[in-house]
This record gives structure tokens, C-alpha cells and sequence, in this order.
């Protein structure tokens, strides 16, 4: 390990902590080299490594699928076009099954969600310190940081934000598709006037506004929890002594390449399961 | 967990590769997906269509065939018809060719009979007045007597 922590602890919190830029309380711009300086910054901070990688990936998806679908045609399919082919007869298999709209955005969206996230989340399954150790490398021989101070989190779903960002997206169109579908009105009416009727109304937004709420709240959190403490796990397995780790490491990357497909499976379910209630009236 | 500015620049980034997705990835691919099925049937209703067609040919296959071997089976009894027809009609040749041959040898026959007989008949009377003069020793007047000789010829 290059990053030689003093204590377990401490190794594992800065396995956690992302490289956060933002403005320190005594007004200067920067990047936080503790925990503490990263929090004190607020919300005006940005996490560098989420975006970096996330957005990395995000690109390496569309590139991929943009490539194929330059070149794709309608007769016997190869290599790179198959697989793309395979991935969009899927989501579109699933949006189809779910959704009996018509609408544009939401098949593409659910390819978006579950070939990004996938990718987000299988950056869990580059061993936990490889790229740190390269971001450290960078950090102290590149911009002259101090050894041991760069943080560097490699998974992007293990940052809530990032989670958050997308089931906040997804909440808008949610939003967004219940008034365009059912008016003003409608959406108000669904959520007051049901289900006891316009004498219960304060209870029943209580409860609708709660249920909608905890769409973008538990898909965010799903997401997040599952891969943080599959990450936390790994992170775990890394602090055994080096002789070990493979025993452990190995089993829970291969059970761990079942829950990245499903955790990204499930939120690109989710979010169409949700579009398509917001375009359905009661 | 800190929450702060990566949450609304994930969500630009998400909407941006979203619309990207959407504009540039989903319609091309979708398109071929549709295209490729719709070949896919065209082409099995094109194999239901050549193998109907197949049936419809054999069956007239199958049917000119029937019709050729009742035309040959047609053909061949007229013709063995025919030749019963011109062996008999030969045979009526033949026969009536014979007969005529036959007639006509007869006819002939009959002719060289009355030649003979006339040849003997106009001999009778030298003769008869050779054997007279003969046996009466004297020569008989052929003119007065010819007469007589003639009448015994004729009755001959």
C-alpha cells in the first residue's frame, strides 16, 4: 500500500472520503485535504472525482453506442453492434413490457440509467487501492499534494450525490410528465384527493406527498447504500493481511458483479415503473 | 456524505447524456432493430409464399403428367386401331385382287377353249373328206359335199 495509513480507521475513512474542491471558511478556493475541510466546505463544493469518472464513463458509453449506431444496419449484425443491439432490445423489452404510452424520452432514458450506472458501478470491481494509488501518484508528483492527502473515490454510485443527481432528474420528469399528462389540476387532484376523498385533504397530501417523496429518496438511497457497502466491504477485505485477501475478495467480486447489474436493472426499472404511473391516471 | 454542487452536476450530466442517448443512439439503432424484423418477416411470408407456390406447381405437374399418359394411352389405341383398320383392309385387297386374277385366268381359258374348238372344228372337214375319199376311192366333189361336212362340223 503507498497510502501507509497509521491506523485501520484511517485507512478506511480515506478509502471514503471523495476529492472535494470548493471554498475553505477562510475564503480561499481549494481542495479539501482532510474530511473536516471537505464538510466545512458546504454545499457549494464539488466532489472532482465523481464528476471525473462519471462523466468519463458516461462518455465511454455514448461513444460506444454512438459508434455502433453510426454504422449499424439491418442485416446480419456484428461484434460491437450486437451487443449494443442486445442491450437496446432489452430496455426497450422492459420499457415496453412496463410503459404503454407513447413517449420518446422514456426508453432512452432506461438505456442511459442501466448501461451508466452498470458502468459507475462496476468501477467497484477495480480493486479498492489500484486507483488511488495512481490518483496519489498524480496528486502529490503532479500538483505537489501531500502524501496521503489525496483522495481519490473511485465509484461514483458510493457518492450520494451522484444518486441523487440522477433520482432528482428522474423526480423532475416524474413531475413534469403528471402535469403535462393529467393538467394542473389532475396532479393536485391526485395528490389531495385521494384516497379518502376531498373531506380527508390535508391527510391525504400528507400521504400522497410522502409516497412521491420517497420515489427519488428510496431510489437514490438504494442505489447508494447498496454499492457503499459493497465498496465498505471491499474496502474491509483490503485491511486483511495480503495473503488472505483473495479468499474473501474474489467470492464477494463475483456475487458483487450480480448486484451491479441488478442495483443498475432495478433503478432503470424503477424510474420507468414510475414514468409510467406519472402518465396514468387513476 | 456531504451533500452539495456534485448532485446538480450529475444531474446536468445525466440530462446531457440522456438527450445525447436519445438523439443520436436510441432512433439509429431502434430503426434496424425494426428494419431487420420487418426483413425477417418479409422474408418468412416470401418462404410461406415459394413453398405455396411449390405445392401449386407439383400439383400441376402432377396434373399435366395425368393428362399426357391419358393422350399417349389415346393416341396409342387409335393408332393400333388404325393398323388393325389397314391390316384388314390389305386383307379385302388381297382377296379381291385373287378373285379378279382368277376371273380373268378363267376368262382366258374359256377363250383359248373356243379358239381350240374352232381350230378342231374348221379341221374336221379335211379331215373327214380325206377319210371319204379314202373309203370311197374316189374324189369327192368338195364343193357338193362341203355343205353336208359343214352342217356335221357345226354340229360338233
Amino acid at each position: 500500500m503507498a497510502i501507509e495509513s497509521p491506523t485501520t480507521s484511517a485507512y478506511i475513512q480515506h478509502h471514503l472520503q471523495n476529492l472535494t474542491f470548493g471554498q475553505h471558511p477562510d475564503g480561499s478556493w481549494g481542495i479539501a485535504h482532510s474530511a473536516k475541510a471537505a464538510s466545512e466546505m458546504g454545499f457549494w463544493a464539488i466532489h472532482l472525482d465523481t464528476m471525473a469518472v462519471s462523466i468519463a464513463l458516461g462518455v465511454l458509453f455514448l461513444w460506444l453506442f454512438r459508434m455502433a449506431a453510426k454504422k449499424v444496419s439491418a442485416d446480419t449484425p456484428s461484434g460491437l453492434q450486437n451487443f449494443v443491439e442486445l442491450m437496446v432490445e432489452f430496455v426497450d423489452g422492459s420499457v415496453k413490457e412496463t410503459f404503454h404510452g407513447k413517449n420518446k424520452v422514456i426508453a432512452p432514458l432506461a438505456l442511459t440509467i442501466f448501461v451508466w450506472v452498470f458502468l459507475m458501478n462496476a468501477m467497484d470491481l477495480v480493486p479498492v487501492d489500484f486507483l488511488p494509488v495512481v490518483a496519489n501518484w498524480v496528486g502529490v508528483n503532479v500538483f505537489g499534494a501531500t502524501d496521503g492527502h489525496v483522495y481519490f473515490k473511485f465509484v461514483p454510485t458510493t457518492d450520494v450525490n451522484a444518486t441523487l443527481g440522477m433520482s432528482l432528474s428522474v423526480f423532475a420528469l416524474i413531475i413534469y410528465y403528471s402535469i403535462k399528462v393529467k393538467g394542473v389540476s389532475g396532479f393536485v387532484g391526485e395528490l389531495t384527493l385521494q384516497p379518502f376523498g376531498k373531506w380527508m385533504i390535508p391527510f391525504n397530501l400528507l400521504l400522497e406527498g410522502v409516497g412521491l417523496l420517497a420515489k427519488p429518496v428510496s431510489l437514490a438511497l438504494r442505489l447508494f447504500g447498496n454499492l457503499y457497502a459493497g465498496e465498505l466491504i471491499f474496502i474491509l477485505i483490503a485491511v486483511l493481511p495480503w495473503g488472505l485477501q483473495w479468499a474473501l475478495s474474489v467470492p464477494w467480486a463475483i456475487f458483487h458483479i450480480l448486484i451491479i447489474v441488478l442495483q443498475a436493472f432495478i433503478f432503470m426499472m424503477l424510474t420507468i415503473v414510475y414514468l409510467s404511473m406519472a402518465h396514468e391516471e387513476h | 456524505m456531504n451533500l452539495n454542487l456534485t448532485l446538480v452536476g450529475q444531474a446536468i450530466s445525466f440530462a446531457i447524456f440522456v438527450w445525447f442517448c436519445m438523439k443520436y443512439v436510441w432512433p439509429p439503432v431502434i430503426a434496424a432493430l425494426d428494419e431487420r424484423s420487418k426483413k425477417i418477416a418479409d422474408g418468412l411470408e416470401a418462404a410461406n409464399r415459394a413453398s405455396r407456390d411449390l405445392e401449386l406447381a407439383q400439383e400441376h405437374a402432377a396434373q399435366l403428367s395425368r393428362e399426357s399418359k391419358e393422350n399417349a394411352a389415346e393416341i396409342i389405341e387409335q393408332a393400333n386401331k388404325r393398323a388393325n383398320q389397314i391390316i384388314d383392309e390389305a386383307n379385302e385387297q388381297v382377296i379381291a385382287d385373287g378373285k379378279r386374277l382368277r376371273e380373268a385366268a378363267q376368262v382366258e381359258i374359256e377363250q383359248d377353249v373356243l379358239r381350240a374348238k374352232e381350230a378342231l372344228r374348221s379341221q374336221v372337214s379335211v379331215l373327214a373328206f380325206a377319210g371319204a375319199e379314202k373309203i370311197l376311192g374316189a374324189t369327192i366333189d368338195e364343193k357338193a359335199h362341203s355343205e353336208i361336212v359343214e352342217k356335221l362340223a357345226k354340229e360338233l
